[in-house]
């Protein structure tokens, strides 16, 4: 294969990766979306692996790393879970990272890829690949930790050094100190003590910056990761010269950023903020920023009432929540809803942005079990019917859902755009105990008069509703 | 040694009401009291003896012995001379009492409560704020004796309420017009549509009409401006100016409605008169009207306290006893408001009463403290729904965006400022960068662009979908491995004499079988989701 044909394989490439990113605009089309993916990468490898720069030599060795990478992939991919999704997609981002830190080092190494290289070309191009060494290790360290934190692994909770911003800050500069000792080496073996030191210090940058980050802040944090893999295989198609990395690093680079940006506006705070990491430390202690406390009743609420309740209304909002994901109540929910949708009512479900420990986290789960996606509607979709709505059942839900966010200016989440459940005749929240959410904050719509408390497990609960139901 | 509590059997005429339910003894006893009940004191409310029995109350054959027996008695109406003549006599043994008192209304009979050194918790005193609400017996009798009201109402009017077309011929629906939107005039408002009428409603608290609303009727506002909630949320007296604008809304009213229910009460004061002679006059021959302030006097010139008469054509229900009219139901609810009040002063769970003054709601509760009249209370320290803070809080706009109009514009001078920013970086680039590089750099800005367009149109139900083929499209970084595996060797043999190949091998294969993890894993668990999505 030619050059020439190699180059327009990558064109082609290109478009489909584009075509596959556009079919994801809606579910109808999203299928043939992911198919366009997929042949664009067999399109891209097979046009690598038979053009001009790849020998047949090193076809042995590439089948069998292919074999043994597409075998872990799919097997993975066959068993994860979709409460697991987040876990799965952090730990595939450390995998980008961890790749373009490889090709970094070893197109450093060659000297047949640096060679012909002079002046400020080769400065530019050294720059490559220190910044794609650089943008690969945060990937990496970071997307681990994020792993972790996940899974449980490591706790959710913010990890804050004393004075981190400094020691951020140092780090940095020391990158930038580093950085321009490696421009400035001749030898390969001059320079690798540099880019040692550079990648141990991007590894500990990755770490501590994840660590720094909350539990619930986490779908803004693998929106940022999966915006730096982007960006890495986009520094290093700068360094190969290939268009190809380079398109499809802009693309999933400027697909992650946007997630982070959404993410961030949902949570009404600011991409700085999350990432410098630790929520409501900078306010003050969380209890007194809260402003007014609630006042009013908490009242309890049985599964057999909850089934009554639901059995009579016409309108049902549901507001699934992470809680739902860690109970695994998504198939209880979507037997609930059946049952209802059945008997005529008017089953939706409201999804805020943030729920769930990813984007998009709670439509994947409920999809899973089997509810329909055009009953699952945005926040923005759904706000408006609440008063309209004569229950709305909050399933491991909190910040979601409090007005606070609206109606007190004094608290945290003030202006973070919420679900109104508090609007519908009645709203009922399933929750383990009172504990307040991840900010901190009480939340005033357990204090209503026409909310009630449905405490418990979100499963066994879920289940004991649908027997009431049926019985 | 848990207290006793007594529930006799209401002496008051026609008062076919109970203090206590067989369910609800179960759950006092729960608490730590020891129940007794008077033999009987269930009859009119459909509730035997044996049922009492066997929820684990004791009987108790007449009303002296019970009495005597009783730390604590529960009661519905004010207690009779009689009755207080039987509680016990001072000292530590003295009885604590549980009814309705109306001390404003009853000034003796708490000089003769005092005189017994009784302490005496009066259900019509509870304070009108939140967390008192679940002992609210007030509002839970008016609940009934507004339902009640539409069922009087219909029993004395001689057609159907909900409108329909029948062989017969056509059917209209039957107007009714509600008057005062506190608790029993919603529960009539939502008792009437819910049989089909058409229902009006006005009360002097503009803030009720969208509860009004929310039951299925209309709010006919006055159009007089003046605020009429006072303290405790219950509505105030109003001026003349207004008295005489709303008196022409109910008289275009009265011509139009088939049935009025008038709920209108101001704390400790005659009822105001609102429907006038003349305004009976101009109904329609067969009307109804069910006055629910009969009891202080009526809202109706002609009403007659406790009786039904037919005036000029218009059946004026008088009744005062609507709640005792439903006695199971009342009895059930009365009964759970006074389990309620048990919880609060007995939060320990140790069937013993503790009147704690501390306490707000126990405080406005309480009228005699063994032997001290303790009533009037306090000014409540904050009304049900404080409107003038409630306003300014919720003004506060949730910034919302619909999904894809990227937010609202930056400003003039950021975007400026950002302009200028990206001006000064393209200098750099373009005056440093050689031409090889520019080309590359002008695919990556370009390619920004188009991911920025292309992720916007992704609706957010795939955004999980979206980040893990995003994911598995960055596998595409295989290729810089792919190519480091074998290169051809170039011409320049010399430099690559020394090329580390294990390492270079080593690096690229290990790369290779990472990313190829993410290129099947990706598109394969990518596949799986979006299988999933259907209608």
């Amino acid at each position: 294969m030619s050059a020439t044909l190699a180059t327009v394989s990558y064109i082609g490439a290109t478009i489909l990766f584009i075509l596959s990113l556009g079919g994801l605009s809606n579910p109808e089309s999203s299928r043939r979306g992911n198919l366009y993916g997929m042949i664009g990468m067999t399109i891209a490898v097979l046009a690598t692996v038979f053009g001009p720069q790849v020998t047949p030599a090193g076809y042995v060795w590439i089948i069998a790393a292919m074999a043994v990478g597409a075998s872990v992939g799919l097997y993975a991919a066959r068993v994860v879970r979709m409460t697991q999704m987040p876990e799965l997609v952090a730990l595939m981002h450390s995998l980008v990272g961890l790749a373009a830190m490889l090709v970094g080092y070893a197109n450093y190494i060659d000297p047949a890829a640096a060679g012909t290289f002079k002046g400020a070309e080769k400065t530019i191009h050294e720059l490559e690949i220190y910044l794609g060494i650089l943008i690969g290790a945060v990937t990496f360290s970071g997307s681990v930790i994020a792993f972790g934190k996940l899974s449980a692994k490591i706790s959710g909770k913010p990890v804050l050094l004393p004075g981190r911003h400094w020691i951020n800050l140092t780090g940095l500069l020391v990158v930038i100190g580093f950085g321009w000792s490696f421009i400035n080496t001749h030898a390969v073996a001059d320079g690798m003590i540099p880019l040692i030191v550079m990648t141990v210090i991007a590894l500990a940058f990755g770490i501590h910056m994840v660590m720094a980050i909350g539990g619930a802040d986490m779908p803004v944090v693998i929106s940022m990761l999966n915006s730096y893999s982007g960006w890495a295989a986009a520094a290093t198609g700068f360094m190969l010269n290939n268009d190809l990395l380079i398109v499809t690093g802009a693309l999933v680079g400027s697909s992650g950023a946007i997630l982070s940006y959404i993410m961030c506006r949902a949570m009404n705070r600011h991409f700085i903020a999350v990432i410098a990491g630790g929520f409501g430390t900078e306010g003050g202690v969380p209890a007194a920023a809260g402003g007014v406390q609630p006042a009013g009743e908490v009242v309890p609420i049985l599964a057999a009432e909850t089934a009554e309740l639901l059995r009579e209304a016409k309108n049902v909002i549901i507001v699934p929540g992470y809680g739902m994901a860690v109970a695994q109540a998504q198939h209880a929910v979507y037997e609930i809803t059946r049952h209802l949708r059945e008997k005529g009512v008017n089953v939706r479900f409201g999804i805020h942005p943030v729920a769930g420990r990813m984007p998009g986290h709670m439509n994947v789960l409920l999809a899973e079990a089997r509810v329909p996606y055009d009953i699952v509607l945005e926040m923005d979709e759904l706000n408006v019917d609440f008063p309209e709505t004569d229950v709305a059942m909050v399933i491991g839900a909190n910040d979601i859902v409090n007005p606070s966010a609206q109606d007190d200016p004094a608290s945290p989440i003030a202006g973070m755009p919420v679900l109104e459940v508090w609007k519908a005749r009645t709203s009922i929240v399933m929750k383990r105990s009172m504990a307040s959410g991840y900010a901190g904050v009480d939340n005033p719509l357990f204090y209503k008069e026409n909310n009630r408390m449905l405490f418990g497990d979100a499963k066994k609960m879920l289940d004991e509703v649908l027997v009431a139901l049926k019985g | 040694m848990p207290q006793v509590i007594g529930v006799p059997k209401e002496t008051a005429a026609g008062e076919k009401r109970v203090a206590t339910v067989p369910e609800i003894v179960e759950k006092l006893i729960k608490l730590g009291f020891k129940v007794v009940v008077q033999s009987g004191a269930g009859d009119a409310a459909n509730f035997s003896d044996d049922v009492y029995r066997a929820a684990g109350a004791g009987i108790a054959g007449t009303a002296a012995e019970l009495w005597s027996a009783s730390d604590i008695v529960f009661k519905v109406r004010a207690p009779s001379p009689q009755e207080v003549e039987m509680m016990r006599d001072g000292g530590t043994s003295s009885t604590t009492l549980v009814s309705f008192i109306w001390p404003a209304q009853n000034p003796e009979l708490l000089k003769q409560l005092a005189a017994k050194k009784a302490t005496v918790l009066a259900m019509d005193s509870v304070p009108r704020i939140s967390r008192a609400q679940k002992l609210d017996a007030l509002s839970s009798m008016a609940n009934i004796a507004g339902y009640r009201a539409v069922i009087e109402a219909a029993h004395h009017f001689g057609r159907f309420f909900t409108g329909q077309i029948t062989a017969a011929g056509k059917v209209p629906p039957a107007k009714v017009f509600v008057i005062g939107a506190g608790v029993a005039g919603l529960a009539a408002i939502g008792a009437a549509s819910g049989l089909g009428a058409i229902v009006r409603a006005n009360d002097t608290r503009p803030e009720v009409g969208d509860q009004v609303k929310s039951m299925g009727g209309e709010f006919v506002p006055v159009d007089y401006q003046e605020e009429g909630t006072g303290v405790g949320g219950y509505a105030k007296v109003m001026s003349e100016g207004f008295l005489k604008a709303q008196a022409d809304v109910f008289a275009k009213q009265a011509k139009d409605v088939d049935i009025i229910i008038t709920t209108a009460l101001i704390p400790g004061r005659p009822a105001p008169k609102l429907i006038t002679a003349d305004m009976v006059r101009s109904m329609k021959p067969g009307s109804v009207i069910v006055d629910l302030a009969a009891e202080q006097g009526g809202n109706c010139e002609l009403t007659v306290p406790h009786e039904v008469t037919v005036k000029h054509g218009v059946t004026i229900i008088g009744y005062s006893d609507l709640p005792s009219r439903l006695s199971r139901q009342s009895s059930t609810l009365y009964a759970t408001n006074l389990f309620r009040l048990a919880e609060e002063l007995c939060k320990t769970r140790d069937g013993i009463f503790n009147v704690n003054m501390e306490d707000e709601v126990i405080r406005g509760t309480t009228v005699v403290k063994a032997g001290g009249i303790t009533w009037p209370p306090p000014a409540p320290k904050l009304t049900a729904a404080p409107p003038a803070a409630a306003r300014p809080a919720a003004a506060v706009p949730a910034a919302q965006k619909g999904h894809g109009e990227a937010a609202a514009p930056a400003s003039a001078r950021s975007m400026a400022i950002m302009f200028a920013v990206a001006a000064v970086l393209f200098w750099f680039i373009g005056a440093n960068a050689p031409a090889a590089f520019l080309n590359h750099f002008t695919v990556f800005v370009l390619a920004c662009f188009v991911g920025y367009m292309v992720v916007w149109n992704v609706t957010p139900a795939l955004h999980t979908p979206l980040m893990s083929v995003t994911n598995a499209i960055s596998s595409i970084i295989a290729i810089g491995a792919l190519v480091q595996v074998a290169p051809p060797m170039l011409e320049n043999a010399a430099a690559a004499g020394d090329r580390p190949e294990a390492w270079i091998l080593g690096l690229a294969v290990a790369g290779v079988a990472l990313t190829s993890i993410n290129m099947f894993g990706g598109f394969a668990v990518t596949q799986r989701m979006l299988q999933m999505f259907r209608k």
